[in-house]
């Protein structure tokens, strides 16, 4: 069986997000960019299951800018065995969103014909939460989101699921979509041999033209601000002062 | 102009508070039709939210368990005519809506905090580091809103109801089994009072007196990434960008550090009080109140304090 896992490129998880003083949005020029967290974790699931013989092949696939291939030499060195770049834009700021996102996957998806799919659960820039659903439904195969034990029985995969409540395990019929929530494993380092192995293993590049797919947002970004700021409060010298202080403002 | 909101159903009930306060956020779009895909006593009780006007009840095997394909198929059936299609930001919405939206060929808008105008609408990106708002330029808008964000519709309503047929099963999933832990204590997204604890508190034994101080208060518990991870506590008690996002009248967080991720599920709370051994923590600086202690000391002292 052939998994492909969908890795954004982003902002890594680290650094302090500057909102541009025009409101034009995020200022992501000379900012480090990782692999976003979810996805490592979607790559690591992937590998485990080579590993278990339950897989055969690994490709991932990335949809941004020309950049994003560091991230996909990233999982490249993790494990995976080849790599597709859809280049979609030219400027980081210019974010490609999920509906577009799953439109490209799809057409990667027909070609490849893989038997699942691993994506994060949702982007750490955007916090859309949404492509792989979408994806599910454009291919109108079964979607098993926010995965914390993925196990593959024949046909199906066995999948317990994060949910409001506590866990929801669930079968899904592959073909199908899963989305990584942060428990389902703590993803390897590359080292740096596979690193360097890395770098010989097949990267394809294309565009979203290639696909035949417009990328043309659907939401028009009318401003971006900086959130209401919470300043610092008071210390408090000890429990009981702490304790008064919630009593006279009526609260405990 | 028509709403169409889809109920949160949670252990085969309605979740009003959580449904209450998506019907609040849709009633500033136009007239709306609550759907409850699941049994009858559910669009009873969405019958009697302030606001609603007519109730859509599908009582089918199929919704169950709240399947997202089923449920999704249900809904882009209806879609027809309404112009929002609005849920709750519930991990069963979040689950459904972005994959109704692809099926009618629409973005989805997650989160939402604010509605501008029926296609203008804020929403929280990057762990709520940055606020945007977005022009929708598709025919419907599908969106999830974020329950912290909105005031809960009263009772008194008493829209029609209307039971229709289910919209069939394609069988794609199938429901295994749910761990569902039973408590007494509010629900962590509705609670006045909430109680989080960190890495800080050091084991699953510990972490009683963080429930004890919970208990004391009425509260709910909740945890931080890290205390989740380590076992200290269940995945559903997880705030942050990526758990719940909770904003109470009082959040108490004891052990935790104040990572980014974490503040972008609780820096909404009226008032926040912080206890942490370390002064220079982060949580510091967004805390009403800061104490720098031993929480092991000060978390008992507080409940018998109390
Ligand atoms: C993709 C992604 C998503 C994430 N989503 C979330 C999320 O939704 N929610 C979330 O919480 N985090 C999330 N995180 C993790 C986040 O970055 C932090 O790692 C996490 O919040 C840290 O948890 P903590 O504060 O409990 O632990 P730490 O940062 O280790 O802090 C522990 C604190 O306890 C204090 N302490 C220790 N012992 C005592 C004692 N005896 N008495 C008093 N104080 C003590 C220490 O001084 C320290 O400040 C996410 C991270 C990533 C990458
Ligand atoms: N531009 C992209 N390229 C590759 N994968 C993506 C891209 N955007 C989103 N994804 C995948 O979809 C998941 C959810 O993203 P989102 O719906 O944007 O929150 C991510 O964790 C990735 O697995």
């Amino acid at each position: 069986m052939k998994i492909i896992a969908p890795i954004k490129h982003l902002i890594d998880y680290n650094v302090k997000v500057r909102v541009k003083a025009d409101g034009s949005g995020v200022g992501l020029a000379n900012v480090k960019m990782s692999m976003n967290p979810f996805d490592e974790i979607a790559v690591e699931e992937a590998i485990r299951l080579k590993e278990a013989g339950k897989a055969d092949e690994l490709v991932v696939v990335s949809i941004g800018v020309k950049q994003a291939q560091e991230t996909l030499r990233t999982a490249l060195a993790m494990g995976a065995d080849r790599a597709i770049l859809v280049v979609a834009a030219d400027d980081v700021h210019q974010d490609i969103e999920p509906l577009a996102v799953a439109k490209i996957l799809k057409a990667v998806i027909d070609a490849e014909a893989p038997g699942l799919v691993i994506a994060g659960k949702q982007a750490i820039d955007n916090d859309m939460n949404a492509t792989g659903q979408m994806l599910a439904a454009l291919l109108g195969w079964g979607q098993a989101t926010y995965a914390s034990e993925v196990a593959i029985e024949g046909e199906h995969a066995v999948v317990t699921r994060e949910v409001d409540g506590g866990l929801q395990t669930i079968k899904v019929k592959l073909p199908a979509i899963v989305t990584a929530d942060l428990r389902l494993n703590e993803p390897r380092y590359a080292s740096l041999p596979n690193i360097m192995k890395a770098k010989k293993k097949p990267l394809d590049e294309k565009t979203a033209a290639d696909f035949g797919v417009d990328v043309t947002p659907r939401l028009t970004v009318v401003k971006t601000a900086e959130p209401a700021a919470r300043s610092a409060g008071e210390m408090v010298g000890s429990v009981d002062e702490l304790v008064s202080k919630l009593k006279e403002k009526g609260i405990v | 102009m028509a709403v169409l909101l889809l109920a949160e159903i949670a252990g085969g009930a309605l979740a009003l508070d959580a449904t209450a306060k998506a019907v609040t956020a849709a009633k500033s779009l136009g007239d709306v039709t609550v759907l409850v895909a699941g049994p009858a006593a559910a669009g009873e009780a969405a019958s009697k939210i302030d606001g609603v006007a007519k109730v859509l009840v599908a009582d089918d095997a199929a919704y169950a368990n709240g399947l997202a394909e089923p449920v999704a198929d249900l809904v882009v059936s209806l879609a027809g005519n309404y112009e929002h299609i609005v849920a709750p930001s519930t991990a069963s919405a979040k689950n459904i809506l972005p994959r109704v939206a692809a099926l009618l060929d629409v973005m989805v808008l997650s989160d939402v905090t604010a509605i501008v105008d029926g296609s203008t609408f804020e929403r929280p990106i990057y762990a709520g580091n940055a606020i945007q708002t977005v022009k929708s330029n598709d025919s419907k808008k599908v969106l999830t809103v974020r329950t912290t964000a909105f005031d809960a519709a009263g009772q008194g309503g008493s829209a029609a109801v209307e039971a229709i047929a289910a919209a069939g099963n394609a069988g794609l999933s199938a429901w295994v089994e749910d761990k569902v832990a039973a408590s007494d204590r509010p629900e962590l997204t509705s609670a006045k009072i909430v109680v989080s604890g960190g890495r800080g508190v050091g084991s699953e034994e510990n972490f009683a007196i963080i429930e004890g101080l919970a208990d004391k208060l009425g509260a709910a518990v909740g945890a931080s990434r890290a205390a989740v991870d380590s076992g200290f506590a269940p995945n559903d008690w997880q705030v942050g960008q990526t758990g719940k996002v909770v904003a109470p009248e009082l959040y108490i967080a004891v052990g935790i550090s104040g990572a980014i991720q974490h503040l972008a599920g609780m820096k909404d709370s009226k008032v926040i009080v912080a206890i942490n051994k370390d002064e220079e923590a982060q949580i510091f600086q967004v805390a009403d109140y800061g104490l720098v202690a031993d929480l092991l000391d000060a978390v008992p002292d507080m409940t018998k304090a109390l």
